[in-house]
């Protein structure tokens, strides 16, 4: 790592970059130049959110690659989360959540004045922290995103859903109960059930909260491959606590600290060689 | 607790300061469980005791009310006859005086029971019937007032329950039709009542009575007979399931105080279903509305306060509500506007068994309401989340997600109303419970549905014959065996709600195709 530290550039040698983030200053993100090759299919513009009077995010910037996998890291309460779901607009539902800026998928404004949420959300997938199946069969899990945008043809659903499970690695195993609760799947089932959930409607973005915090390594390391499958067909946005995992899934990492986006680049650099010594500090775990 | 036993003793002043929790010694009656164990077990005991020694003393008494007992014929020195059944033993302290008074066999009598037993002397109520010659249908008799052998059980004694005047008590000596004798002697009247298909409806059965009066009971005034001494137990649990079938299946006679309760049981499940049919639907969206949609605040504190209180008003407040705004006005109305023809008399504008539907549909709203939000906010928001972000609306959230993983809970609120509105009375008792209703709500006839019709209703039934009924002492072990039907019922519904929730639930999270 010493290496490292000796290329960086004099700009980014700000010793006290996270002491003034802490004191509530807005530093520019750092940014790797490999980002600006990529076309982005989500934009991400100064995008500010507050928690009635606390704000947790500060003119957040950050354009997501089409077809990549991009992971959002950072110590806990930095607004990783707090940003996945200003995505999809999931904050809505919460009361006293205020926002500026905006985002922009393929184009199109999420925070603008006349947007349909429901129709944007419909353009997304979202796969949670907890697997939360719903309480029917495993079908109507699987097409629940088609079934409530008016689908009632069976073959087209059933088409779908197959589609679906394979994509998320299920089908073999739940082929032939297809009909059965979803709430009878192990927990590393329900959450591949989730992400088949997720996919079904061909999401422009998926989006993942730390998708595999609850499940056992076995479970978690096929939810992995799945996302490694899924790289290239969909754009992926993940939060996750798991470096390893970070290193093992993504193609771009952000480094988020107290609501600010430090450090934006491909993963294969930030985690050899990062620009900024904070960033090295918190991948090798001297921090957070 | 016992992770302390290394430190048996009383710790030392300093077991904070040197870093270690103060223990208390191992063998404190507080270290152990068990006090708590036996206080909250036995108070659990002490509910279950209470509620196991209600149920069994109401079924006791339901249960034994129809089995038929002997017939005895007691003599007293007086000379007085009653033959009849006895329903209730005591011993009392008799007055010295009156037992001076007496006649010298009863006195002497009465001093040596006396002397046997505290001063007491044993009595028994006799149900003599015959009201219609002696003007009394129960009586007294004390043992001291025995004649030697005055205590027999005549053989050909015969139980006559009749759909009037209640019950007679004798020996059959003939069936008459018109001037010549049918059948002659007990064993042979005997016989014809058993066949009853044999016999004319014109004929009249000659009976002799205790005190050897004559008295012709018309054969087709007479719901049973048996000889009551003559009976095997076979015979009596044909009387006993005979008598069960009749309360069970046919209407009321002689005041409520004999006969069926079929029209108070239909009434009362026909009344119960209706509100819950009434209750739930409202309920929910009510519950809905409060938990899904409005903004949590200080309003909706203030309604759901207000909801629980409406759980805590008098049922009787409610009555007067339903008979005021319900029977009068809503009722009026519909009258003046489709029934004026058949006014003053009115056909909605009095009690009814919509009326009475709808007013313990309000009374039982709150626990609806309660039950229903409390199963909506045990939904995991992170089940509406993943709605949502599947790009659901609101309501198709609560539909599909929400709603079917609440059913449960909504139908344990279901359940709790029917059990709280089926044994309610008061409020029924001014919205059109009736003491005697022989008509239907639901019936055969065009248009087979008739909501303003009054009914009967069990829990009404039995305030009728505690504290209505002339023959008290006759009507007193049928409210014993009403409460016990009331009871049954009430658990009956219950059990199939509960029965329809378990499939629910299984449907809900299940195979759907």
């Amino acid at each position: 790592m010493g290496v490292a530290t000796m290329t960086r550039p004099a700009e980014d040698q700000r010793p006290d970059r996270l002491t003034a983030i802490a004191a509530g200053e807005i530093v520019p993100a750092v940014v790797h130049p490999e980002v600006a090759g990529e076309s982005p299919v989500l934009e991400i513009d100064a995008f500010n959110l507050w928690y009635g009077p606390k704000r947790v995010l500060f003119d957040v910037g950050l354009a997501v690659p089409k077809g990549k996998v991009t992971a959002l890291i950072g110590p806990s309460g930095c607004g990783k989360s707090t940003l996945l779901r200003g995505v999809n607009r999931m904050n809505d539902l919460i009361d006293g959540v205020k926002t500026t800026g905006d985002m922009r998928l393929a184009g199109d404004s999420i925070y603008g004045r006349n947007v349909d949420v429901i129709e944007l959300r419909r353009r997304m997938g979202m796969v949670f922290q907890k697997s939360n199946p719903f309480p029917m069969s495993i079908r109507d899990n699987v097409t629940y995103a088609l079934q409530i945008n008016g689908e009632r043809n069976r073959s087209v659903l059933d088409s779908v859903c197959r589609r679906a499970l394979e994509g998320s690695a299920l089908w073999d195993e739940v082929s032939d109960r297809l009909g059965d609760s979803a709430l009878g799947l192990s927990g590393g089932q329900q959450q591949r059930l989730c992400i088949a959930r997720a996919i079904a409607a061909e999401p422009e973005v998926l989006l993942m909260d730390e998708p595999c915090s609850a499940l056992d390594p076995l479970a978690t390391s096929r939810v992995e491959e799945l996302i490694l499958a899924l790289r290239g067909e969909y754009t992926v946005l993940i939060v996750t606590h798991n470096m390893q995992q970070a290193s093992r899934v993504s193609d771009y990492t952000a480094f988020m600290y107290l609501g600010q986006v430090v450090e934006y680049g491909p993963t294969a650099k930030l985690f050899t060689n990062p620009r900024l010594r904070e960033t090295e500090d918190y991948i090798t775990g001297r921090f957070g | 607790m016992s992770g302390h036993g290394e430190q048996p003793s009383r710790p030392r002043a300093g077991g904070v300061a040197s870093g270690r929790l103060p223990s208390r010694p191992a063998n404190a009656l507080l270290s152990r469980n068990e006090p708590m164990v036996w206080l909250t077990g036995g108070g659990l005991v002490v509910g279950l005791l209470m509620v196991a020694a209600l149920v069994s003393f109401v079924f006791w008494q339901g249960f034994v009310t129809f089995w038929p007992g002997p017939v005895l014929t007691l003599t007293t020195h007086d000379g007085r006859v009653a033959m009849g059944e006895v329903t209730r033993t005591e011993r009392y302290l008799p007055d010295p005086t009156a037992v001076a008074a007496l006649g010298p066999e009863a006195t002497a009598a009465a001093v040596a029971e006396m002397a046997s037993d505290d001063g007491r002397v044993r009595r028994r109520l006799v149900r003599t019937g015959n009201f219609e010659l002696s003007g009394e249908h129960f009586r007294w008799v004390e043992d001291f007032q025995l004649a030697k052998g005055g205590e027999i059980r005549e053989p050909w004694a015969f139980v006559f329950e009749r759909m009037s005047w209640g019950r007679f008590y004798g020996v059959p000596e003939a069936c008459v039709l018109g001037d010549s004798a049918v059948a002659t002697g007990p064993e042979a009247v005997s016989a014809l009542l058993r066949d009853r298909s044999s016999a004319d409806a014109e004929a009249v059965i000659r009976v002799r009575t205790g005190d050897g009066a004559l008295a012709d009971l018309p054969l087709a005034t007479i719901v049973r007979a048996y000889p009551a001494n003559h009976l095997g137990v076979g015979g009596r649990l044909g009387v006993y399931v005979s008598r069960w079938h009749e309360f069970l299946t046919a209407e009321p006679r002689e005041a409520n105080s004999e006969g069926g309760v079929f029209p108070a049981i239909f009434g009362t499940v026909v009344m119960t279903l209706g509100m819950t049919l009434l209750v739930v639907p409202f309920g929910v969206m009510a519950a809905l509305y409060l938990r899904e949609y409005a903004t949590q605040g200080w309003l909706t504190s203030i309604v759901r306060i207000s909801i629980n209180n409406l759980a805590g008003v008098p049922s009787i407040v409610f009555g007067v509500f339903g008979l005021g705004f319900f029977s009068y006005m809503v009722g009026g109305s519909i009258d003046a506007v489709f029934f004026a023809d058949k006014l003053p008399n009115p056909t909605y504008g009095t009690g009814g068994i919509m009326w009475a539907s709808l007013t313990l549909a309000l009374l039982t709203l709150p626990v609806v309401i309660v039950a229903t939000e409390e199963a909506l906010a045990a939904v995991p928001t992170s089940m509406r989340e993943g709605s949502f972000a599947c790009g659901a609306t609101q309501w198709q959230t609560i539909r599909r997600v929400v709603l079917p993983r609440a059913l449960p809970g909504v139908m344990t609120g279901a359940i709790l109303a029917m059990a709280r509105g089926a044994g309610e009375v008061a409020p029924l008792m001014l919205v059109g419970a009736v003491k005697l209703a022989p008509e239907l709500p639901v019936d055969l006839h065009f248009p087979f549905v008739h909501p303003e019709r009054s009914f009967m209703h069990l829990g009404f039934h039995i305030y009728d014959l505690g504290f209505q009924s002339q023959n008290s002492e006759a009507a007193k072990p049928m409210v014993f065996t009403t409460t016990m039907l009331l009871m049954a019922i009430v658990l009956l519904l219950n059990a199939a709600a509960i029965w329809f929730r378990s499939r629910l639930g299984r449907g809900g999270s299940g195979s759907k195709f």
